[in-house]
């Protein structure tokens, strides 16, 4: 689950890690309000979206006008903003947050996050600030500091020192790095964050480091233990199909061709989803309707599915291991007989009762295709899909 | 032979009274396997599904041997579970759980690596030797005693290289599932030493996904180690960069995790890959009988 900067830098600046001050905005009057509170000559306008890539798009403002930020604001609320890390349609810009300006010396790479090699927590840093860090990677991979942390013993503060070294911090700078990867590393255990990036972390004319940017990440799986934090999710951000499938326990993710799958496991569902390119069809999502495949999941599925205007057929593949496959069919026959599905819809059963089953779905009035094996349901719904 | 479990092994289910544990512990005392007690703290002795109830692995341990826990306790609480299981040094740990927050799983790691146990997942189907014991979620009926070692992230994946494989007569020595997390127990390279220094594994199914680089870390092994055949798929290759496919290990971040980099890497260590997963059965049977 993402944050928006403006809810990462609340953290940050609850556990003490120096950012700017600011206020967040949803229209364009408290955007002003926000702007002649802070009293100072630059503002910065930054459009709260989940992607990177926020400045090269627009979506970074700075003005030494208090009207041009009301303008500002009005122009990004309501809109939405398209960058590099987006679809070509972009991201609602819902808030706006008003930063104070400053004065800037030099700009950093920080970030920790958990490094599934190393299976720790991993500092990266590097003086190419306000760069992508892959990009930097590629060309300089040499700018680039690593340090793990071994979970046994904890942080340990002369490797952080050594970090503040390699990136050329000096006097004053050092302690503060020191305190603030610390401050870092304490609130991603506290709080269960898989990713906290700080591009650019700069140092300001006076030698002290700020956290100009944030970008921090939640493991989703840990949200049951982080109440507060689960009321920071934005589900404006998300695709509304995802959202929709996972308040329905479903693991969906959309994406752009017209053949919609349902799927029984997230290997499988992958699996599913490359045989249909395999044959030169494209899949419109990712399905996994869980293990279990009850009649209530595959229903909702269903529901979920016709909801995308593009899909033109379904596939349907489920491996019947515990469920029996005849259970699964008369599932998707009550599914389809509810609802008014008018694309054709290729079934690949297969495991316990698997005759049953296709006995079943070849028995009902519904315009169901049974198939005999995975190359053959993608075959067959890659040619309906073509005649239709 | 077979590799990690067999006839003989004793196990014990963390989690046993639960829905889930109750009936998969069922399945598995079906298919045979040798389930000797089951733990559920705050349930301490009574008796379940027909064996003996302990409050702890600990307490459990000062009464009965067994080699192999079963975990399906719920996320919130399965970190502890393992390491309990871990404390108690039993051999091997198998944890079924889905969901396990990725921190815990650090500490676990930590845990595990002066510890005389093996870990298999989270958040993976479990383990099984076809005719002597099954410890797990996996359908029983599909698989049959044979030749061939499966090594899998994904659950459903597996069933389907245990289909096609019984399906072409050849048949399973031991099936693993690794599991779909990030941060987990025994990898595709600890299971490829297993399965080549087993005599009765003839070939090695290894089915991988999007996300990290264990496959790549595989390729290198076996290109080094690995005499026997291996048939290798990749979920994934039509997965968008970015997006978690389901699994909470599935995803290509950056230019890293990608399957076109897996199957390269596979290919170049000489193994047998697969564009579809329709085809692992047939390939493996060409590979070895011609």
């Amino acid at each position: 689950m993402n944050l928006h900067e403006y809810q990462s830098k609340q953290l940050f600046s609850d556990v003490g890690i120096p950012v700017l001050e600011g206020g967040v905005a949803s229209t364009p009057d408290q955007a002003r309000k926000i702007a002649e509170d802070l009293k100072v000559d630059t503002w910065v306008i930054k459009a709260q979206v989940h992607a990177g890539g926020r400045g090269k798009a627009g979506g970074v403002k700075i003005t030494k006008s208090i009207d041009e930020v009301e303008s500002i604001a009005s122009s990004m609320l309501g809109s939405n903003l398209v960058t590099k890390q987006t679809d070509d349609k972009g991201l609602p810009v819902d808030v706006v947050y008003i930063e104070s300006g400053t004065s800037i010396a030099s700009e950093y790479y920080l970030s920790l996050l958990i490094d599934r090699a190393q299976e720790s927590w991993t500092f990266i840093g590097s003086s190419e600030g306000g760069m992508d860090i892959e990009t930097v990677a590629d060309v300089s991979p040499e700018k680039i500091i690593r340090y793990t942390i071994d979970p046994k013993d904890g942080l340990k503060e002369t490797e952080l020192s050594t970090m503040a070294d390699s990136l050329g911090l000096k006097n004053n700078a050092v302690a503060e790095f020191i305190d603030i990867t610390t401050k870092l590393f304490s609130l991603a255990v506290t709080k269960d964050s898989d990713l906290i990036e700080i591009n650019p972390l700069i140092l300001d004319e006076k030698n002290h480091l700020i956290a100009l940017d944030s970008k921090m990440s939640i493991d989703s799986n840990a949200l049951f233990r982080q109440e507060d934090l689960s009321l920071m999710k934005d589900p404006n951000q998300e695709d509304k199909l995802e959202v929709k499938a996972s308040e329905n326990d479903l693991s969906y993710v959309s994406l752009d061709g017209e053949i919609a799958c349902m799927v029984n496991g997230a290997g499988l569902a992958m699996a599913t989803m490359d045989v249909i390119k395999l044959h030169g069809g494209e899949p419109a999502n990712f399905l996994d309707v869980g293990g279990g495949a009850t009649p209530d999941r595959v229903k909702s599925a269903f529901d979920i599915i016709m909801e995308n205007p593009k899909v033109k057929g379904i596939l349907v593949n489920i491996f019947g291991g515990i469920v029996r496959c005849d259970v699964i069919a008369e599932g998707i026959i009550a599914a389809v007989g509810k609802s008014d599905i008018n694309v054709p819809i290729v079934v690949r059963l297969e495991g316990t009762n698997v005759d049953l089953g296709k006995e079943l779905l070849s028995k009902s009035d519904l315009k169901v295709i049974p198939a005999d094996d995975l190359t053959d349901a993608a075959l067959k719904i890659v040619n309906a899909v073509k005649d239709s | 032979m077979s590799v990690l479990v067999n006839s003989s092994s004793k196990i014990i289910c963390q989690g046993i009274t639960g829905s889930q544990g109750t009936f998969h512990s069922q399945q598995c005392i079906d298919y045979g396997s040798n389930i000797v007690a089951g733990v559920t703290p705050g349930r301490g002795g009574q008796e379940h599904l027909g064996v003996p109830v302990f409050n702890s692995v600990s307490e459990a341990s000062e009464s009965l041997e067994f080699d192999v826990s079963m975990i399906f306790v719920p996320p919130k609480f399965a970190a502890e579970a393992i390491i309990a299981a871990i404390e108690a040094e039993i051999g091997l740990v198998v944890c079924i759980t889905e969901g396990i927050p990725v921190a815990d799983m650090i500490k676990v790691k930590a845990r595990l690596k002066d510890s005389s146990s093996i870990l298999l997942g989270p958040n993976c189907p479990g383990i099984i030797t076809p005719d002597e014991a099954k410890i797990g979620i996996m359908p029983g009926f599909i698989h049959q005693k044979g030749s061939i070692g499966i090594i899998s992230r994904s659950g459903t994946l597996t069933y389907e290289a245990v289909d096609q494989t019984t399906k072409h007569g050849l048949g399973q020595s031991t099936c693993i599932g690794i599991g779909g997390d990030p941060i987990k127990g025994i990898n595709f390279i600890d299971c490829l030493k297993l399965f080549e220094a087993d005599p009765d594994t003839q070939g090695i199914v290894l089915v991988g996904e999007i996300g990290g680089s264990d496959e790549e870390k595989a390729a290198e092994f076996i290109k080094n180690n690995v005499t026997k055949p291996v048939v290798a798929y990749i979920a994934g290759v039509s997965a968008p960069p970015g997006k978690r496919m389901g699994h909470a290990g599935a995803i290509v971040t950056g230019k890293e995790g990608t399957a076109a980099s897996k199957y390269e890497a596979l290919q170049e260590a000489g193994v047998y890959t697969v564009e579809s997963p329709a085809l692992i059965g047939e390939k493996m049977k060409s590979v070895l009988v011609g």
